[in-house]
């Protein structure tokens, strides 16, 4: 919402400064969010009394001016059709910033005649409409002087207006508040002694309001005739164009007046182009109206239209349209002033995404009290009489007023109990009435009607906000917080596992990123378990479906930090991924993408290319961090995207808990990736969570008092056989003496054909006694044995 | 001089000039041993008459001693060359880089999520959640917005395409939703924040169509906008690690608070620069209010027994103040320089104890 001090100086009384005003629409809520003010650009201008002009020597249309500075006497190359001797003007030189040149004025020579600066125009300057000449100052303007001694500032304030301040979207109604908010007083728009508009004729239009119950409760028409439309006057062109509107005709520029100045929204229609009796009523399905901005609009059932006998003429509280529209030649016009309800606005506006002044008005709330009355039709009536001349009708009216709503009861102790900060019951009163209320009290509580532009106001709740806002957000005390007796589980146990894996992923080397949830179709497609979720309003055809999976974005990250230059790497990202349209229908993944070489080049370290070991480690060190069972299995049942003879699946029972793998080749090659990628998906969400009560204690340890015995055992076993099966085979043996199995060794050479040799160290901790050679060597023995039994293994020898 | 004196000059000579351990072993042998010089004269004494043997006795063992203590100190100087030798020969360059070791980083994003966590979490702040999509009941309907309202133009929504004539999912635009969720399940009193990932269908150099915020909200019986202000002051000054950040509290508008505020805090802006603290300009970081009762009786409690507050902060906004971040959209670009750059080692883990982040060039 934009409107000059000066314009605001209209509506109030007042001596605060920019800065005072500035501040104090902050603190009440209407926050500042620029002040523009245009003389401040080009306040190094001066004054100047043209002493000479002469035509220029070689040009039928420029003149060259003797300028006085007072202090200099200046030649300037001019081409304006006003430029005369005797004339004072404004001056650039060079150096100076010309707002319409977005540059500072060189000198230079035109048509041979050097020109030491410009005489302006307003238009050029951005401090006025006119371009027809170079500025005549006063005759009394001092010469030398600047120019803002001959143009006062005016600045422009432009503030956000939030969606509940209907009241607020004009400049009568921020003086309004400002008056609430002790800066100043509100001045009477008009002398209430006598009448505004004396009417001398009883219009012969008929209006029939069909829409009474559907948006349009109050709708009234005047009847204007012998106006003589053209021109507006120059101070409100000026005030228009200050705050971003184009002047076009007075009749017009009255209505956008009325907009901007009181937040009343007005439509004139050309009496002469509507044809026969006028309607308020709902659109049918498929009427279109070629609306004032240019565009047709197909309008539908439920929308409220003013209609006559050719078809809608206007969407109602929205936009008029054009056929209906008035022209500098119109002289007979119908002035609509009405109350629409603001859902009926809202619902159409969105409807047709189409915005405007007058909807942005009606659907925040508009004073249906200044429908006729205050600043509704008979003041607008009044300027278009004084500007175009002509005689008005008697109002037509449909409907009725809407009433104010029911009085809210008031505990003025709720601004305490809810803001922690004492204003008396006086001050309270006070301040609802500055505000405009109407307020009884009555054994210490309040009935409080509220202001008929505050339709926002609906229970206590908002009237102690009004009474903050006006007693001052500052005068807040600040409280420290009461703490609760003993702080624990901040994090529910499932955060605290993502806690962990995301610093243990972290600490494997892993760079955490953040990417977004939606991605694009033609990626996702490789990677979806379930129909693809689609938005219906992507922001770019590439990020139009919530992502299926983590690993897309990854590879694609992948794929553009290598372009740029980074051949290895490591990234994870903890996140959701997405199954289904509703809410709940996603999990949360921790995925961990490594591509290229597992280590840089060094002189110590051979470096290899990443492999599905270092995805298997990344998942197992993930669940490890989250402490899930240690019991799990590893089987072959990873999804498509990895390479299925190097991937797989870490599982509890039937959960799946992670898949981990190489990417599978030809993913990797349709996503343009030209490095080996390996990763891993842990589901976070399919671990099981610790039981509520569960004691922190640890399990007492106990350490055994014998050492534990080494023995290593090679065996054959055929290819296809898990290495596993032989760790599982051995631990079984003896559950209680053999602690722990591990593969040190494998060789896979032709010269073992269909064979691979697997080697185990088998800890065996004895329990009781000191064990015998001989009791060892039966344990090895029951060893080999199980694991011949259940794998076909031979021991080497 | 005796032929013993004799013996023992030659025998300590032979020992001196001995230079490998192998020979000082063999001439050790060759006196000491069984069949030793020294050993067989020894072996001879009991041959000798009564009286001589005793004083021949004294003789032999006095020699015995100094040859042993003589082949044991050359032997000790002679293990100590050895192993200088060895020493020597083992010496490499010390200034070849050390074998490669991992340390990789936590964004800044959840790094600044973990220190608010800290920081809300010593208030008694809990920490909820919610789905990413959500319905039009909980995002907006239940916050007090109902269709139609101004506010929902507020926010661009980015809606689903869903199934024909079913209910239209959106993604949420605010975490907001996830008080409703919570309350739904929950009576108060309630103290939760909710940090969570954002939508809107936004773009440009300040907007990502995603970006993260912390939701905050305690319902009880007596907490009032006072706590609010108290609670927010506390929460800049530990997260910015200042002792005097200037704060203000201004009038504002969201649908489901009232009376609501928006709270600035101080800034002053050099040279293109923004630094947090006392100074000539405000900087708007948050949304905040009282509970408005209409969210209370959404999720049926009764807005005359119970009040609350709740704010709204954007945590990628933090993010970028406290680290001097300057683009958004860098977050999103999993650039391994830029998570490098900004991002936190794993083990600079927050608490409001030993302190929010370390920061500084110290990362491999």
């Amino acid at each position: 919402m934009k409107f000059t001090l000066s314009w605001l100086k209209e509506f109030l009384e007042t001596t605060a400064s920019v800065e005072e005003i500035a501040d104090r629409l902050t603190a009440i809520g209407l926050e500042i969010e620029e002040i523009i003010d245009p003389i401040a650009v080009v306040k190094d201008l001066i004054v100047v009394h043209v002493d000479e002009c002469k035509a220029h020597p070689d040009s039928d249309h420029l003149n060259v001016l003797s300028v006085n500075t007072g202090k200099e006497v200046l030649q300037i190359v001019c081409g304006a059709p006003n430029a005369r001797a005797g004339m004072k003007g404004i001056l650039a030189r060079p150096g100076d910033y010309i707002p319409s040149f977005k540059e500072k004025l060189k000198a230079g020579k035109i048509r041979g005649v050097e020109s030491q600066g410009m005489m302006c125009a307003e238009d050029e300057l951005g401090i006025g409409p006119d371009h027809t000449g170079i500025i005549e100052c006063p005759a009394d303007a001092v010469v030398g002087s600047s120019i803002s001694t001959v143009y006062p500032c005016d600045p422009v304030f432009d503030v956000s207006i939030t969606p509940n301040r209907g009241d607020c979207m004009s400049v009568y109604g921020i003086a309004r508040d400002l008056a609430a908010a002790g800066l100043g007083t509100l001045k009477p728009l008009y002398s209430e002694e006598k009448p505004l508009l004396t009417p001398s004729f009883t219009s012969g239009v008929v209006l029939e309001n069909e829409a009474l119950e559907i948006g349009a409760p109050y709708f009234t028409l005047r009847e204007i005739r012998n106006v003589k439309n053209g021109p507006s006057p120059k101070w409100m062109q000026d005030r228009l164009i200050a705050v971003g509107l184009r002047p076009i005709s007075a009749l017009v520029d009255v209505t956008n007046y009325f907009n901007i100045a009181f937040g009343r929204p007005l439509h004139v229609f050309d009496a002469d182009k509507v044809k026969g009796k006028i309607t308020v009523r709902s659109a049918k399905d498929g009427e279109k109206l070629l609306a004032l901005d240019g565009r047709e609009y197909t309008l539908s059932e439920g929308m409220v239209v003013i209609a006559d006998e050719n078809g809608v003429e206007s969407i109602a509280g929205v936009m008029g349209g054009e056929v209906s529209g008035c022209q500098m030649e119109t002289t007979r016009v119908l002035l609509e002033s009405a109350y629409f309800e603001p859902e009926s606005i809202a619902k159409t506006g969105q409807k047709l995404i189409l915005t405007s002044d007058s909807r942005q008005r009606f659907e925040r709330g508009i004073d249906p009290a200044a429908t006729i009355k205050k600043y509704g039709s008979d003041l607008a009536a009044k300027m278009i009489l004084d500007l175009c001349g002509g005689e008005c009708s008697e109002i037509i009216i449909t409907g009725q007023e809407p009433k104010t709503d029911t009085p809210i009861s008031f505990d003025p102790q709720r601004v305490e109990q809810l803001c922690g900060v004492r204003v008396d019951s006086g001050e309270c009163k006070n301040i609802l009435e500055r505000l405009g209320c109407i307020v009884s009290e009555e054994n210490g509580k309040f009935s409080v009607v509220r202001p008929s532009w505050r339709s926002d106001i609906t229970g206590s709740h908002d009237l102690v906000e009004e009474i903050l806002r006006i007693y001052g957000y500052d005068k807040l005390p600040a409280l420290a917080l009461p703490r609760p007796n003993g702080i624990y589980g901040i994090l529910q146990p499932r955060q605290r596992k993502e806690s962990a894996v995301r610093r243990a992923l972290a600490n494997r080397g892993g760079y955490q990123t953040v990417t977004f949830s939606f991605m694009s179709s033609k990626d996702a497609s490789f990677f979806r378990k379930t129909d693809p979720v689609l938005i219906a309003n992507p922001i770019s055809a590439d990020l139009n479906e919530m992502r299926p999976n983590l690993l897309p974005n990854l590879i694609a990250a992948a794929r553009s930090n290598i372009a740029k230059g980074t051949l290895d790497g490591c990234l994870f990202e903890v996140g959701p991924q997405f199954f289904g349209y509703k809410p709940m229908e996603q999990e949360t993944i921790a995925c961990m993408l490594r591509f290229g070489q597992n280590a840089p080049r060094h002189w110590a370290v051979n470096s290899r290319p990443v492999d599905v070991f270092d995805a298997k480690a990344d998942a197992l060190a993930a669940l490890d961090a989250a402490e899930a069972p240690q019991n799990v299995q590893i089987t072959r049942e990873a999804p498509a995207w990895y390479h299925p003879g190097r991937s797989g699946a870490i599982k509890m029972g039937k959960t799946v808990l992670a898949y981990f793998g190489e990417i599978h080749p030809k993913i990797l090659k349709a996503l343009d990736v030209k490095a080996p990628v390996c990763a891993c998906e842990v589901f976070l969400d399919h671990l099981p969570l610790p039981k509520k009560k569960n004691s922190k204690a640890i399990k007492a340890l106990k350490l055994p008092a014998f050492t534990p015995i080494i023995r290593d055992l090679a065996f054959f076993v055929p290819k296809d056989v898990d290495a596993e099966k032989i760790v599982i085979a051995a631990k079984n043996t003896d559950k209680a003496l053999i602690t722990d199995v591990s593969i040190f060794d494998l060789y896979e050479g032709d010269n073992l054909a269909d064979k691979k040799s697997v080697a185990v160290q088998i800890t065996i901790q004895p329990v009781q006694k000191t064990m015998t050679d001989d009791e060892i060597e039966s344990v090895c023995r029951r060893v080999i044995g199980a694991v011949s039994a259940s794998t076909g293994a031979v021991l080497r020898s | 001089m005796s032929d013993l004196d004799i013996l023992q000059q030659q025998l300590l000579e032979q020992v001196q000039k001995t230079e490998t351990l192998a020979d000082l072993d063999a001439i050790r042998v060759s006196v000491l041993g069984k069949k030793g010089i020294i050993t067989e004269k020894m072996k001879s004494l009991g041959s000798m008459p009564t009286e001589e043997r005793k004083a021949a006795g004294k003789q032999f063992n006095t020699i015995k001693n100094i040859l042993a203590e003589a082949i044991e100190s050359k032997k000790e100087q002679l293990e100590e060359q050895e192993i200088n030798i060895r020493l020597a020969k083992e010496a490499v360059d010390i200034t070849l880089p050390v074998r490669p070791e991992k340390q990789g980083r936590i964004h800044p994003l959840y790094q600044t999520y973990d220190e608010i966590i800290a920081i809300f979490g010593q208030m008694g702040f809990a920490v909820a959640e919610g789905p990413d999509i959500e319905d039009d009941f909980h995002n907006f309907t239940a916050l007090n917005t109902p269709k139609n309202h101004p506010a929902r133009q507020m926010q661009d929504t980015f809606y689903l395409k869903g199934e024909e004539n079913s209910e239209k999912f959106i993604v949420r635009t605010q975490t907001s939703a996830v008080q409703i969720r919570t309350m739904e399940k929950q009576q108060p009193p309630v103290r939760i924040i909710v940090p969570g990932r954002t939508y809107r269908c936004d773009s440009d150099a300040t907007h990502s169509p995603m970006f993260h915020q912390v939701e905050g909200l305690i319902v009880d019986k007596e907490t009032n906008m006072a706590h609010l202000k108290g609670c927010l002051i506390e929460f800049v000054k530990t997260f910015f690690e200042l002792d005097d950040v200037p704060v203000r509290f201004r009038p504002s508008f969201f649908p489901f608070t009232e009376p609501s505020a928006e709270m600035d805090i101080g800034c002053c802006r050099t040279n293109g620069e923004l630094k947090i603290g006392a100074g000539n300009d405000w900087l708007e970081i948050l949304g905040c209010g009282m509970v408005h009762p209409n969210v209370l009786k959404a999720c049926h409690i009764d807005p005359d027994i119970y009040q609350g507050f709740a704010f709204g902060i954007g945590l990628d906004r933090l993010a970028m103040l406290k680290y001097a971040i300057p683009d958004v959209r860098t977050f999103f670009e999993s650039d391994l320089r830029w998570i490098k750059h900004y991002g936190f080692v794993p083990l600079d883990i927050p608490s409001t104890g030993s302190g929010l982040s370390m920061t500084g060039g110290n990362k491999r």
